[in-house]
């Protein structure tokens, strides 16, 4: 009986690749990272644990809370005073990393940088884990050639 | 220099002030409604955009608009947005509008669901609109998906983008005109402009930039039919600067002489806007005002335009 639950489990993961709605159980110390990143940049950021960070990129401004996750810079849709056009009583987040790039030292050009697709497979994992082990390194492999290829 | 990708690409690489206008929505599977706005439009535009679900409002989609534009001899500038589609599907219509014969695409992240009248859609947004106009250049430059798997025959489109000069955070808006340039953006429309003022300090900063004269700008010129439509505009559009000055003007005339003080605000828009550097043509746009547009093309001297010549 338990070893047909087991199969069955087994069976289930493989078929459903879509990503997990939450983190795939992770044990040892890779929770206690993905807990204290989790507790310590919701708390600062109010951080949408995306597992590919970008905050220095956007003034501190966390980008997955724009209702479109614009990681490259305001939609059209911006009020006039600046709030967001969908949540209307929230500011937007790309006014914000605007204002947060100019009191930041460093990373100010960041702004600038065109930030790749998102990697949605990454959602709730640990960005801190996925820069060690470089697994946020990964982009769609024609968006890497074709920018291998611009650079000559 | 590399042969013309469109009617349009000849044109804005000319010193032609070009002159493009948005195809009213179609609600329904008739093509004769695509068929009439292109009698329209046809010889009087130099190219016509078709919308994708505006305002978040599903309509008769713009790939087919595209299609259909062509049949009639009209040159379509088929609109794409993020809300509707992952990056699988965006590739495949831009594969799709290319195999039909459409020459240009302009590529947007496009206005949210809760603005349309299915609020409780599932927006989409997994590519935002950089992300597609780099994704559009890889299919037709490198030849292949965004996944790096090659295509058998790439597609020959120019590839546009939007900007609006006129919505915070003012001052980062020039430097997405870059970032969209730099991603690949070969053509810019901007937003309905009202505030002459802006759209120059934008352009002035985009010149500091560098970015004047990389891309040709065709400026967004609104030919409103009534003061109620200003006001529409204002309070129901995001993104849209009014300025104060416009609405009163508008108000301050009877309404049955609303529709002519429209044209004349156009018109004034048209003329002030050719002046300015960087700026290549005006993107002509209304709301159920066909004529007020007719009669701005016509009050402006944009008539009579090139013949169209489809590239082969």
């Amino acid at each position: 009986m338990l070893a047909a639950m087991r199969r069955t489990r087994r069976y289930r993961t493989r078929l459903d690749r879509r990503p997990p709605a939450t983190a795939p159980p992770v044990r040892g110390p890779r929770r206690v990272l993905l807990a204290l990143e989790r507790r310590s940049k919701e708390a600062l950021f109010d951080c949408r644990m995306c597992g590919q960070c970008i905050l220095h990129s956007t003034g501190l401004s966390c980008p997955m809370r724009c209702p479109k996750n614009l990681r490259n810079g305001p939609c059209g849709g911006v009020l006039q005073d600046g709030r967001c056009e969908v949540l209307p009583d929230r500011p937007c987040v790309w006014v914000q990393a605007w204002e947060g790039s100019r009191r930041l030292p460093l990373w100010r050009d960041h702004l600038l940088h065109i930030q790749k697709p998102v990697d949605w497979r990454l959602q709730e994992t640990s960005s801190w884990e996925n820069l060690l082990t470089r697994r946020d390194a990964y982009a769609p492999p024609g968006w890497v050639a074709y920018e291998e290829g611009r650079r000559g | 220099m590399s042969e013309p990708r469109s009617h349009l690409d000849r044109l804005l690489r000319s010193d032609t002030f070009v002159v493009t206008a948005e195809m009213p929505t179609v609600d329904g599977a008739d093509p004769a409604a695509v068929l009439r706005a292109a009698e329209r439009l046809r010889g009087r535009v130099d190219a016509v955009n078709c919308t994708d679900n505006s305002a978040a409002h599903p309509h008769l989609s713009s790939v087919a608009a595209g299609h259909l534009l062509l049949d009639a001899g009209v040159e379509p500038i088929v609109q794409l947005t993020c809300r509707d589609r992952n990056r699988l599907a965006l590739q495949a219509d831009l594969l799709g509008a290319a195999a039909l014969g459409v020459r240009n695409v302009c590529l947007m992240t496009g206005d949210d669901v809760t603005a349309g009248d299915h609020p409780e859609a599932k927006p989409l947004y997994d590519l935002d609109s950089i992300h597609l106009i780099r994704t559009a250049r890889i299919l037709r430059d490198a030849g292949t998906y965004l996944s790096g798997r090659p295509l058998d025959s790439p597609p020959n489109f120019l590839v546009g983008a939007v900007e609006n000069p006129f919505a915070p955070p003012l001052e980062f808006r020039p430097m997405r005109l870059g970032k969209k340039i730099e991603a690949g953006a070969e053509f810019i429309q901007t937003q309905i402009c009202f505030d002459l003022p802006r759209l120059r300090l934008f352009l002035a900063r985009a010149g500091d930039l560098g970015l004047l004269g990389r891309v040709p700008i065709l400026v967004g010129v609104f030919v409103p039919r009534s003061a109620r439509a200003v006001r529409y505009l204002r309070d129901e559009v995001p993104g849209i600067d009014v300025p104060e000055g416009i609405l009163a003007r508008m108000a301050s005339v009877p309404e049955e002489r609303q529709w002519e003080e429209g044209v004349r605000i156009a018109i004034e828009i048209v003329e002030e806007v050719r002046t300015l550097p960087g700026v290549r043509g005006v993107h002509l746009m209304a709301i159920r005002n066909e004529e007020g547009i007719d009669a701005v093309l016509e009050g402006a001297g944009l008539l009579p335009r090139p013949a169209r010549v489809p590239v082969g």
